[in-house]
């Protein structure tokens, strides 16, 4: 039989997707989720920036300065306050969803606690480095 | 598949401004989204006036007051209007819930009033839910046995029973599957919170002897482990089901089974 606009195959091929990201209204546990695959990500850049700092440390002076002075840098300093609040915050992401994969803290409000905790702790252990780290320097 | 943006023939386009009630002293403005599949159109948003004082109080009431008294050609599914059926469910001010039971004066502003998200829509508000019952039947929502059966029913203790609750009371509305990110994108391989939950239901009973055929049946990449507790399956649930601890619970058991 020759397809035809009126036949229910067609129909169902032109039939529309219905909004989803676009509609939907975020809620905590969801924007922490998407923020746990984002600081993911940022990981492995920070690492790979961790491994240029380690193989020029290994091979001589001048490759560590050139690392150094660009860790060094506002810019560096900025990527590098970056990656440490993305290591915290991914690391406490992972002790929640231990948690949550042992089947505690699911409940209504348990759940955005523990969201807000790693937020607010991956905030302030973050802090606590670069404090630390200045002040020891 | 990770697609954020809606393909071209799913955007929707500005619609139609129906007329205000007349005479009408408190007026509700509803944004409803529109897809009449024999136009060959884009989906498009209608705006709506529903007279207050003459409509009940929840959403179901004002859709179905639109539909008596300014557009007969909406379209949505509804039956039971108390929360058990399932029918009308749809995404009402950016959450999934029934349309039955969502109180209009939790809703600041305009309504708006969008299908399931990420469905194929067959008209208005009614998505196509074949594959959503399809992944249903997948678990095999039936006890399964090996032992005869006994001359009188299949018993279980008090205690026993209890580990249904929050399981069995689930009407299969897909709430919470279609306001999952992972079902989103992968709807197709990943069974969703709804059946998982329906899986664990089953796992859970006392009675049930099929544990580890269910088991090997969703030992998958994605049928089971698609789940990356985002939450949004507990979050939206309408009838306060956690459809992510029984995702949850699943997992200790693959666990478990191994040791």
């Amino acid at each position: 039989m020759a397809k035809t606009d009126s036949s229910p195959i067609a129909h169902e091929q032109r039939r529309p997707l219905s909004p989803h990201l676009q509609v939907y209204r975020f809620a905590l546990t969801m924007a922490m989720s998407i923020m746990h695959r984002i600081t993911g990500v940022g990981l492995y850049a920070g690492t790979l920036l961790l491994a240029w700092w380690l193989i020029a440390a290994a091979t001589d002076a001048s490759s560590f300065a050139t690392a150094n002075w660009f860790m060094g840098s506002i810019l560096g300093r900025l990527i590098l306050f970056g990656f440490t609040w993305a290591l915290f915050h991914h690391m406490l992401g992972g002790v929640r969803h231990f948690i949550w994969d042992m089947g505690y803290g699911m409940e209504h409000p348990e759940r955005e606690y523990l969201a807000q905790g790693t937020l607010i702790g991956g905030a302030v252990l973050t802090a606590l480095v670069w404090i630390v780290a200045y002040s020891v320097r | 598949m990770v697609e954020f943006a809606l393909p071209k023939n799913s955007r929707p386009t500005a619609g139609k401004t129906w007329p205000k009630p007349a005479g009408a002293k408190s007026v509700r403005e509803f944004r409803i989204y529109r897809w009449n599949p024999e136009d060959g159109q884009n989906p498009r948003i209608d705006t709506y006036f529903v007279d207050m004082d003459d409509c009940g109080p929840m959403v179901l009431d004002a859709i179905i007051w639109i539909k008596n008294a300014v557009d007969p050609t909406l379209t949505f599914r509804r039956s039971c209007r108390e929360g058990i059926c399932g029918s009308c469910a749809m995404n009402i001010d950016g959450t999934n819930t029934l349309a039955c039971t969502k109180d209009m004066s939790s809703i600041s502003g305009a309504v708006k009033i969008y299908p399931l998200p990420h469905m194929k829509v067959i008209k208005d508000l009614v998505p196509d839910l074949t594959t959503f019952y399809a992944q249903h039947a997948s678990i095999e929502p039936w006890l399964k046995t090996d032992t005869p059966q006994p001359e009188n029913e299949w018993k279980q203790s008090p205690g026993d029973r209890s580990k249904l609750d929050g399981l069995y009371e689930c009407i299969l509305c897909a709430c919470c599957s279609t306001s999952c990110p992972s079902y989103w994108w992968n709807g197709d391989r990943y069974l969703g919170p709804a059946a998982l939950l329906q899986a664990y239901r089953w796992l859970a009973d006392s009675r049930d002897e099929g544990t580890g055929d269910r088991l090997d049946n969703l030992e998958d990449p994605f049928r089971l482990y698609r789940c990356h507790t985002i939450m949004n399956c507990a979050k939206t649930c309408p009838k306060g089901l956690n459809p992510a601890k029984a995702i949850a619970e699943i997992k200790n058991m693959m666990i478990a089974r191994q040791a």
